[in-house]
């Protein structure tokens, strides 16, 4: 019965604000929301719909940042991903963590590595990155060259300075 | 007055450092924060230069201890992304690799349990059974840890008809001793009087918190990747979800003791049952697209998600480990707990723990005094001396020693 029904509900409830609806297969969905509505779509499967929320996952593309809010219906073995595009160059989306208290740490995640923020986020600060990694660099945007800039230019002289001695002895 | 202690945050020895800020009041605790990372190894970041093969290899090095689990999910992302049925043979010996590896797995855990509650007889146990799945994974794979069975398409390498009868043989040898651990548990009043309604974990936290797998199911939550996304082999054998109510720390080991035995089930069946034939098949190059694949570690819901953009590497893969998600629960489970409860609550979730090696207690900013694994354990054990001899007497011939 509901299996039937979780595509229609989604579509009846947002008729509007859906962009896209791709069904890959029986068990994976996509669906493609304004970045407004994310968080009403995210509010509506967690809260009304009783999916289980897996993670997010945020990828930097030519449309923007892209992320993706994976939903899992347990009972019925279907993945519901909802994706919604975040513009840059000031990426910056309303927070879902004060719907889903466990989506908090992955949006401090998304926030360290490709700099996302996330509005009235109860505790956005560093997660996985160091404390002594610089402002501003986010590795897993396309413009970052994978340099990991932990040294500064003149302890990097002295550590080449240090390196060619210990070659000379 | 609040006193802020922080375990953590690495270790040589640590696989996985962590630090916890645990604020307490006197014994009590009454608040937690949690951060990680500092080991932070890029895989995700490295995957987007290795080639769909490669990237096996990497993901296999996620974690040291489910090391098929990531495999299999990023097997099964990429087989979503690009529709790859794979064979039945291969199904099977993918059931039996990651079978395996939840028996070792929960033994491992069992064994550590014992051993932060001062219970060393059950730690030396339970390691030593564990050992017989290690040698047998030897004979199998060739390797006791990080196996390498996986391949896009199948498996990677056979198991062999010859060693059918030593897993059986396995598998018969350990079931009693499961049975014997299980009773232990369950009889011995020292273990429920230590582990009985500490760390508990209602059913609307673990839905807040998302949590998975066994932390899941002891909560009342029945959900099971196995039996919800079916992969492998699970949808062709019998075996049922093992789902507690109570939330607590016995509860969390009772789940996982019972799952051992649903994992001899499914092993012995997937032995009988297994067909002939190849076990992969050819992979066509991978289409542009998006995957998601998910595979039920010993920890719970491992989740992949794969980007392609057409080339031989992915071109973003996600990777969510169980513990991501089943660490912030303790937010809720700690508060009003004792200290020395601290050691078995964390390790009740078995996140790929070993972080409480160096710890730091801070007396609001008046000194600092460096504590380490040690003094926590003596907490503990400390603790268990003493409900043993409030029972002294009574019950000794039911004691497991």
């Amino acid at each position: 019965m509901a299996e039937l029904n979780l595509v229609q509900k989604v579509k009846e409830k947002f008729p509007d604000k859906m962009r896209e609806l791709w069904e890959k297969s029986p068990r994976r969905i996509y669906v493609t929301v304004g970045k407004e509505d994310a968080k009403d779509v995210v509010r509506y499967l967690f809260g009304d719909l009783g999916a289980r929320f897996i993670t997010m996952t945020a990828l930097d593309t030519r449309q923007g940042i892209e992320m993706l809010y994976h939903f899992s219906f347990d009972a019925l073995g279907k993945i519901v991903s909802v994706r919604t595009f975040v513009p840059m160059p000031f990426p910056e989306i309303e927070t879902v963590s004060l719907i889903i208290p466990g989506a908090e740490y992955i949006e401090r995640e998304i926030y360290d590595i490709l700099g996302v923020n996330f509005r009235n986020h109860p505790n956005l600060k560093r997660f996985i990155l160091g404390d002594d990694w610089p402002e501003g660099e986010y590795p897993l945007r396309r413009e970052h060259k994978g340099q990991f800039p932990y040294r500064t230019e003149e302890e990097q002289g002295l550590y080449r300075k240090h390196i060619s001695k210990k070659g000379e002895k | 007055m609040r006193t802020t202690i922080p375990i953590g945050p690495y270790h040589p020895l640590l696989e996985e450092p962590e630090l916890f800020r645990v604020v307490v009041e006197g014994e009590k605790i009454v608040d937690i924060d949690w951060r990680t990372s500092w080991n932070h190894r890029s895989i995700e970041k490295l995957a987007e230069s290795k080639t769909y093969d490669q990237v096996i290899f990497l993901v296999e090095r996620v974690c040291g201890i489910c090391s098929t689990s990531h495999p299999i999910a990023f097997c099964n992302a990429v087989e979503d992304l690009a529709n790859i049925e794979i064979p039945e043979r291969a199904r099977y010996i993918r059931s039996i690799v990651a079978e395996l590896e939840r028996i070792h797995s929960h033994l491992l855990w069992f064994g550590l349990a014992g051993h932060y509650i001062g219970y060393h007889t059950v730690w030396m146990w339970a390691w030593r059974y564990r050992e017989l799945v290690c040698n047998l994974f030897e004979q199998i794979s060739g390797n006791r840890q990080s196996y390498a069975m996986m391949k896009i398409g199948g498996t990677r390498q056979d198991i062999k008809e010859e060693d059918y009868s030593r897993i059986l043989k396995t598998m018969d040898e350990l079931e009693p001793k499961v049975n014997m651990f299980i009773g232990a548990v369950l009889d011995d009043p020292v273990l429920l009087a230590r582990l009985k309604g500490v760390g508990k974990l209602s059913k609307e936290d673990a839905i807040k918190w998302c949590t998975v797998g066994p932390v899941a199911r002891s909560a009342g939550i029945d959900v099971d990747i196995r039996r919800d996304y079916p992969y492998a082999a699970y949808d062709r054998v019998d075996w049922k979800v093992i789902v507690q109510e109570d939330g607590d720390v016995l509860a969390m080991a009772v789940v996982r003791l019972l799952e051992i035995l649903e994992s001899i089930k499914i092993i012995r069946q997937c032995v009988e049952k297994m067909p002939q034939g190849p076990i992969a098949v050819e992979v066509p190059e991978i289409p542009p697209g998006e995957g998601i694949g998910v595979e039920e570690a010993p920890r719970g819901e491992c989740f992949h998600y794969v980007r392609s953009d057409g080339t031989n590497c992915p071109a973003r893969l996600k990777i969510r480990a169980p513990s991501y998600v089943n660490i912030p629960c303790f937010r809720s489970r700690f508060i009003g707990e004792r200290v020395a409860d601290i050691i078995i609550i964390l390790a009740s979730v078995d996140p790929c723990y070993c972080c409480t090696n160096r710890m730091m207690r801070i007396d609001d900013g008046t000194g600092e005094r460096t504590l380490t694994e040690k003094d926590l354990l003596k907490l503990s054990w400390e603790k268990t001396e003493r409900i043993k001899n409030k029972f002294k007497g009574c019950s000794r011939s039911k004691l497991l020693e």
